[in-house]
Order: C-alpha cells, then structure tokens, then sequence
C-alpha cells in the first residue's frame, strides 16, 4: 500500500520532492566539495588542478597534528569509558521503577544537551579556575564527560524499555538470582545498547569543539581546537585534508553504531 | 482438596495493595483459596480483576500486603521467586531472545546447577514432550507463535515445578491454534501431573479445561468451583453475568427454598443455597437454553415475541414479559432440530416452560 | 560491603539511588554547580588584572550590558551590546524560518516514501549532526569564498559580473546556521508526519479539498507539534551559536556567544561574560518553558 502511494499522482504536491532534493544536496553539497578539494593538487584550495594524496601526508608528516589527534583519543576513551558506565547503571536504576522526582532525575540527564555549550563552556571554565584545577587534559575529560552521559543514555534506555519487562522475571522464575539475571539475561540483552551508547559519546567527544576550546589548558590541544586554529591562520589544503578525515571517521563511525544498535532488534 | 492431603496451594486472606494514600489500588481483597495437587485450577475474570495480581503473588514477582500463601504448607511469601519451586509460563512468553531453544529450556536447569549431560537428556526429553523435537537449535524469533508457546511451556515443565503458573498463555494465538493448545494444555497436564494454576479472561477457556474455576472480580473471588457449579449453580449476580447469558428476574419468596413469585402472578420453584426467607425480594437467575417455548396456555409464564434471531444450531426468541421488572427484554434459546426455521412468530403470544431445576436463586 | 549489597537487596530506593548517584553526581557537580557559580560571579566586582574580586557584590555587569560610563561618571546607553542581542535573534528567527520552509517539504517527502526508504532517509539526515561542527562550518568557507564554488557557479551561469562578497556577512552567517541545525528542524516534523495517519489526507480528498487544501487545513495542522519542537530546536542553538559567526561572520556580524566569548579571552571582563551567558541560559530556559507549557501534551495524530 505504501509503495504504490509513491506512484499515486494523488499523493504528488506540488514542489515537495523538489523541496526534499533541495535540502539533501543543501546538507552534503558542502561535505562532498570539501572532501573533493582535499585532493586537490594545488596549493590554492578551491582551484582544482589533478588529483593528489599529498596533503594527506603532509598531514600524517605533521607532528603538532599527531599529539592533537593523539589527546582527542585520549579525551574521548576516557571520557566515553565514564560517561557510559554512569549512564548505563542510571539506565538499570531509572528502568523498573516509578518514583518521585523520575521527570527531575531525566531533567537533569538532559541538561547538557538543552543548555546551550557556549553557556556550559563559560560555567565550567569559570568553575575550574575558581576551585583551583589547573587546565589540561584533565578539565577536558571532565567536560566532556558531563556532556557525553546524555548520548550514552538515551540508546541504553531506549534499549531497556524496549525489552519484554516479563524477560528478567522469567529469569528470576527460573532459579537466577539478581547478580546471574544480570550476567546471564541483562547484560547480553543491552549489550546493543551499550555499545551504541558508547560509539556516539566517543564521537560527541572528539567532535566537540567550544568547550574544548575554553577549558583545554596548554598542552592538552584537542584535534578540533588544532584545527580552528588553522582556518584562522589560513585556508590551506592540509585543513582540507584533516577536516576530510574527521568527517569520514565520525560518518563511520555513526553508521557502526546504527547498525550495533539495531541489531538482534 | 480431593484427597484430603495437604493442598498444593494455600492461599490465606491475601491481600494485596498497590500505592498509598488517593492513588491506592486495591488489587486483591482478603482472598483465601485451596488448589489441591494435580488439579488444573483456572482463574476466571475480567481484567483488572485481580486474577493476574494473584499468580504474581504465588510466583514471587510482587510481595503480599497482608496474608499467607502456603506451598504443600509451607510458607512461601519470604522466598524470593528464584528460590521457589513454581514455574511460570508468561503471556509473552518471555523467551530469552539471545539464546537458542535448547539454552532457554535448560536455562533453569543450569541455574539449579545440574551438569551438562543431564541438562541435555531432559532437554532433548522435554522437546519430545512438546513436539518441538528437531527445533532445539533455532533461536526464538524464528519461531511461530505456536511454536513459542511450546518453548515457553518446556521451559517452565524442564524443571519440574509443584506448580506450573499460566499468565493468560493462549491469548496471543488466533482462534485454530488456540483450540489446538487447549487440547495439548490438557494432555500435558494429564502427562506430567502438574497443579497448573491457569490464569484467563475467556469463559469458555475456563469451562472446557478445568477442574475447578475460581471466578474474580475486584480483587475478590465470587466463587469457586467445578465448572458445573459455576455455570448451573451460579452463586451472585455477576458469576451468573459474566458466563454465559443469563436472564435475570425479580421475585418474591413465597415459600423458604422452593416457590419464587413473579410480579406478573407467575410462579417459579428454584434452588436457593442461602435460604431467602419467605416474603424476601430476591433476584432469579434462569439460562436461556433451560427453557422451552410453547403455545401460551392460562397459567404458567407467558409473553409476546418481540424479535426473533436465526443462529443454526438454535433460535433465539426475545420475549417480554407482562408485567415482569426486567432490564432486558427474556431470552430463550430453543435448539432447531427439525430444521424448520421458526416455530414462532413476531408478537405471537407464548409461554415460557421452565425446566425443573433451571431456576437458581441469587445472593443479591 | 556486606551490608552494603544487603542494604542494596533490600531497599528499593537505596539501589535506585545508588544506581543514578554516578551520573547525578558528574552532571550535578560539573554542570549544575558551575551554572549556580557562573550566575554569583556575574554579580561579582571585575578583577583588577580579569578575574573577579571577592565578597565584592554588584550589578555593574548587567548595568553595564545596558549603559556605559563616560569619563566624568555619567551613564548613557549604550546600543552596542543591545544591537548583538538583536542581531543574535533577527538572525535565529530568519534561520528558524529558512529551516522550516526547507525542512517540511523534505519530512513531508520522507514521509510518503515507503517503509524501507524511510529509515535510510532518516540516517542520511541525521549523519550531518555527528560530524563537526567546526568542519562543517569550515567547508562553507570553501563554498562562499569571492573565488569559492557558489561566486564560480553564479559568474558561470552569467548571474553576476564580479564575485560578490558573501563570506563575513550576515548572510554567511545565516546560511550556516541553517547549514548546522536543518536536521533539528526535519526530525521532529517527519516524527509527527510519519505517525499521522495518511488515511486522514485521504478522507479530506473524498470531502472535496483540492490538495492545497487538504495540505494547509489537515497536514499542516496534524504537524504542528512537530513543527513547533523543531523551531524551539533550531532557534535555541542558533541564539547561543558560536562557531557559526566565529568562522563564517566578520567584525562586524558578532552574535551573543562571540560576545560572551570575548569576555573570557581578550576583554577580561569575566562578571560581564557570565552576565551575558547567564542572560543566555534564563533566555533559552524562558523559551523551553513556554514550548513545554503549550505543547507538553501534542494532540496525537495516531
């Protein structure tokens, strides 16, 4: 039935498909022209003169690019390995139960995704210097903590309230006691969840750029505050070349997650 | 009890109370109940009547406000569900959806901490039981409805419990396979000699299966019984209402357990269990199939057809009544065995023949 | 501990404490008692050197954001930061409005596709919202440069004569805005398209409404909840944008978070930074509260 709606002149309005083609090539216009550039020959960024892998290695070659990649990994495991695990456990506390205060506790687990990051970023620099921890890597993990809870919780919940509420009882009916209904039903059921959880806080973290920009210290200069240091230096084809690179890693990984979150679904 | 041991079930004033203060609910009021071993117990009612409430209860799921629940007398309430030898089969059957057929059926048996080979063995003999021989190594979802409903049921019966709970288990099956399940229900518990204590909504579900039926409603039960009792010898109102049709007349006692008196002059002799005294008002419960129709006489019940419903098997006539107090208008339900359609016409004047013993006299 | 795990057993509410007390905690500490800090330092005295002193209390910054003080003491208004916060909602609004006229054809397109397209639809639009931001903006520079790709295009096509400037505008900025939170605006308007009950558009059809009818008088208004939550969640972010304006805006097109920003790096005028954010955060609270009051129960189409 739906198939054919597609085919029913009926169901044609005027300037919608083009209305729909319009706004996808407006969202991956600019991703496949900065990606097509990013092999380009020239030194000028925007003039194509032949194809080459040159900037890449250029990229590869470039010390100060490695270090920063090197503390957006360091930022991101660990803030995902936190934010994931308080997620998860908040996930298993706010599933069976109906208590007061339920809508505040969900309130505040959204929190950083309703309260704009310029906001946050100024909050939580402003709380760093006045409590008296020195910016660096460790401020950024924090931050990015705080900010990567939501993302980890919302796919591990999703997955909790999807599951059959008979399941854990079914397993308590037949001789599991809590700690072997977690191992043996829970965990492999949320497992999915989880994963997906933790793929999208990992990108969220070494995506995010304001706050890291206010509470990166010396030294602890993350992939995306290199880079916004670059643009402003100048267009060059490297900027090309690193920002191509993000934008692959970040799409790969969001379609790993996807495809981890639905499975066995 | 049948035999006079111990019951498998004892359930002594249990009730049961959800939230506090405006938001209370009082899911089950003051319950005492018997299973006796072997039996295949149903609860019957309407939902929210407390049936669900009560399994729960029994397998551990939910903790009593009040009362006890004996297992072969013993006191269960303390026991946490892992920890008590009753089984349940869930209304969505609540299968392990990330392990194979085998691992669910063997998965209690495991928990009990039996060994690999005998896990097997009774796995392998509990998929016999079940029909599901060759299927051990599929996973859930690819399985049929039907099929699930087995699984679920060797699951629980693997280890076998002193009692198998069922949660309303035929009610996701379409009409075919639901027939076919109640038949393989009976077997199984004829197979295994099991107490199954069977939770439903469907009146004839109930019928057809039990030994006994407990029906009830807020929180209560109405009464318990053999399916004869409960559908010839209803004891209130809404038993005698909620299976089955029943017309509902309005009477006074003429005479203490015998004569019942219509307000249209008619008279009535009905069994009455709680002895109405004479002079009482009383309600009369009466089946439409436990009355015949005949050409109106003088004496005796009498009406007009008002409209007439063709079924097949048999033809409902409704008919009213002079000078009866009904809600509705008297129902009969006569069988067509000569073929012929109807023996009556719309407004011929008829009169009711009761059968002895078709008038059963209510609480209320 | 092994009361611990009995008292965990046991007590309902001791677990379900103790299961959401990690993220609680992280978020309450690191998030909401640095807001509480950021709001009593912008009724701090300015440090002398930036920072602030104190147990000095005052209103100077929200004085400040209003009026400036000459040399010889006296206050006038000052229109300078009163024109970034009207900058800052003309633009947000004008974003608002391109996204939705963008956006509901396109929910409006996934939403008649069959089942299988549609999910795949749904992750080509919600990719873009994983990728960063920084580079996303920083590809519109590319485009929107006098010899970038869009100036070529329109020389190209004989539209114009001589690059115009577009990058380091308002425009600019807008585009990139829209560019940023398109998605915010399409998810929710496909969510409530795609439970709406097309058997309704139908219904319409058979008691005589041509299509634009039945689009402005049963579509339109079945969407409405979907189409407010995307306003409120393109709006929102554009009014605290910060990337956007840094990389795509000039001088001249500063928004509220370049602003704030500002503050922190070379203004050193921290209790004004955390006036002005805090001025931000009651805005945008202000707006989430008003949506919540008027759409918290959208009528359900399904």
């Amino acid at each position: 039935m739906m198939a054919k709606r597609t085919r029913n002149p009926l169901w044609r309005f005027t300037g919608v498909p083009q209305g729909a083609a319009f706004f996808f090539a407006y969202l991956y216009l600019p991703i496949f022209v900065l990606i097509f550039f990013s092999f380009n020959e020239n030194r000028q960024a925007t003039i194509w003169t032949g194809f080459s892998l040159d900037w890449y290695g250029e990229v590869l070659r470039n010390d100060d690019i490695l270090a920063a990649a090197g503390n957006s990994l360091i930022v991101a495991t660990t803030a995902t390995l936190i934010a994931t695990f308080a997620a998860l456990v908040a996930a298993l506390g706010m599933a069976r139960s109906r208590f007061r205060g339920q809508d505040a506790v969900n309130a505040v687990i959204a929190f950083p995704l309703i309260i704009p990051e310029i906001v946050t970023a100024v909050a939580t620099l402003l709380f760093f210097v006045i409590v008296g921890i020195q910016l660096g890597l460790t401020t950024v993990i924090i931050a990015h903590t705080v900010f990567c809870i939501p993302f980890a919780y919302l796919p591990i919940r999703a997955r909790l309230e999807g599951m059959d509420k008979a399941i854990p009882e079914a397993a308590a009916d037949l001789y599991a006691n809590e700690v072997q209904t977690f191992r043996r039903i829970t965990l492999p059921l949320l497992w999915p969840g989880i994963l997906s959880g933790a793929m999208l806080s990992f990108i969220i973290s070494l995506d995010t750029f304001t706050i890291t920009y206010f509470v990166a210290g010396p030294g602890a200069t993350t992939l995306p505050v290199y880079i916004f240091g670059m643009i402003r230096i100048g267009i060059t084809p490297e900027v090309n070349a690193i920002s191509a690179l993000m934008l692959v890693v970040s799409i790969l990984f969001v379609s790993l997650s996807f495809a981890v979150g639905r499975m066995r679904r | 009890m049948r035999d006079g041991s111990v019951a498998a079930i004892d359930v002594r004033n249990l009730t049961k109370v959800f939230g506090s203060g405006s938001q209370e609910v009082r899911a089950l009021e003051d319950v005492s109940l018997a299973i006796a071993r072997n039996e295949f117990f149903t609860l019957l009612g309407p939902s929210g009547c407390g049936k669900t409430t009560l399994l729960r209860l029994i397998a551990g799921f939910e903790q009593p406000s009040a009362g006890q629940i004996l297992l072969e007398g013993y006191d269960i309430v303390r026991l946490p569900p892992f920890k008590r030898p009753v089984n349940t089969v869930f209304q969505s059957y609540a299968l392990f959806p990330h392990m194979t057929v085998a691992q669910n059926i063997g998965f209690g048996l495991e928990m009990q901490g039996w060994d690999k080979p005998r896990i097997a063995t009774r796995v392998g003999e509990m998929l016999e039981l079940v029909q599901m021989g060759s299927l051990g190594d599929r996973r859930p979802t690819q399985l049929s409805g039907g099929q699930q409903q087995r699984v679920a049921l060797a699951r629980a019966l693997a280890n076998q419990p002193k009692v198998l709970l069922l949660d309303e288990p035929l009610s996701a099956l379409d009409f075919k396979l639901r027939k076919e399940m109640q038949i393989e229900l009976k077997r199984l518990q004829r197979e295994t000699g099991i107490t199954f204590v069977f939770v439903t909504h469907d009146q004839e579900e109930a019928l057809t299966m039990s030994d006994r039926v407990a029906v009830m409603s807020d929180g209560e039960v109405q009464q318990a019984g053999s399916p004869e009792q409960i559908y010839e010898r209803p004891v209130n109102r809404f038993v005698a209402d909620f299976i089955g049709e029943t017309n509902f007349l309005q009477a006074e006692v003429e005479s203490e357990g015998e004569r019942y008196r219509l307000p249209g002059g008619a008279v009535l002799s009905g069994q009455d269990p709680h002895r109405h005294a004479a002079g009482e008002r009383v309600t009369l419960a009466l089946r439409p199939e436990r009355v015949e129709l005949e050409a109106a006489g003088a004496e005796g019940l009498t009406g007009a057809v008002e409209r007439i419903v063709y079924f097949g098997t048999d033809t409902l006539y409704f008919v009213a009544i002079a000078g009866a107090d009904l809600d509705a208008p008297f129902q009969a339900r006569v069988q067509n065995r000569d073929g012929s359609k109807a023996q009556f016409s719309v407004g011929e004047r008829v009169g009711i023949r009761v059968a002895p013993d078709a008038v059963q006299v209510l609480v209320d | 501990m092994g009361a611990f795990v009995d008292l965990m057993r046991r007590s309902r509410p001791a677990r379900v404490g103790a299961l959401i007390a990690p993220a609680m905690l992280i978020i309450g500490i690191f998030m909401v008692l640095p807001l509480g800090l950021m709001a009593y330092v912008s009724i701090l005295e300015r440090g002398i050197n930036g920072g602030v002193q104190w147990g000095v209390h005052t209103v100077e910054a929200y004085v400040a954001f209003l009026f400036e003080e000459n040399l010889l003491g006296e206050l006038s208004v000052n229109p300078d930061y009163i024109r970034i916060f009207a900058r800052s909602f003309i633009l947000s609004f004008v974003t608002m409005a391109i996204c939705l006229t963008i956006g509901f054809p396109a929910a409006f397109y996934m939403a008649l596709q069959p089942e299988k397209y549609r999910n795949l639809l749904i992750f080509l639009v919600t990719i873009p919202f994983w990728t960063n931001l920084l580079v996303r903006n920083y590809a519109w520079i590319l485009m929107l440069r006098s010899n970038g790709l869009l100036n070529e295009a329109l020389l190209g096509l004989g539209l114009i004569e001589e690059p115009i400037e577009l990058l380091y505008t308002n425009v600019a900025i807008t585009i990139g805005l829209v560019y940023s939170f398109l998605p915010f605006m399409v998810l929710p308007i496909y969510a409530s398209l795609e439970k709406l009950d097309l058997r309704l558009v139908e219904a319409a059809f058979d008691l005589g409404a041509n299509k634009r009818r039945a689009f402005l008088r049963v579509v339109v208004p079945l969407a409405m909840p979907g189409i407010a939550a995307g306003c409120i969640l393109v709006f929102i972010p554009s009014l605290g944008a910060f990337v956007t304006p840094e990389l795509l805006g000039g001088s001249k097109s500063m928004m509220i978070g370049n602003l704030i920003q500002s503050q922190f790096g070379a203004a050193r005028n921290w209790p004004l930074g955390a006036a002005l954010a805090f001025a931000l955060l009651a805005i945008v609270l202000l707006a989430m509260m008003v949506y919540l009051m008027r759409f918290r129960r959208p009528p359900s189409a399904g």
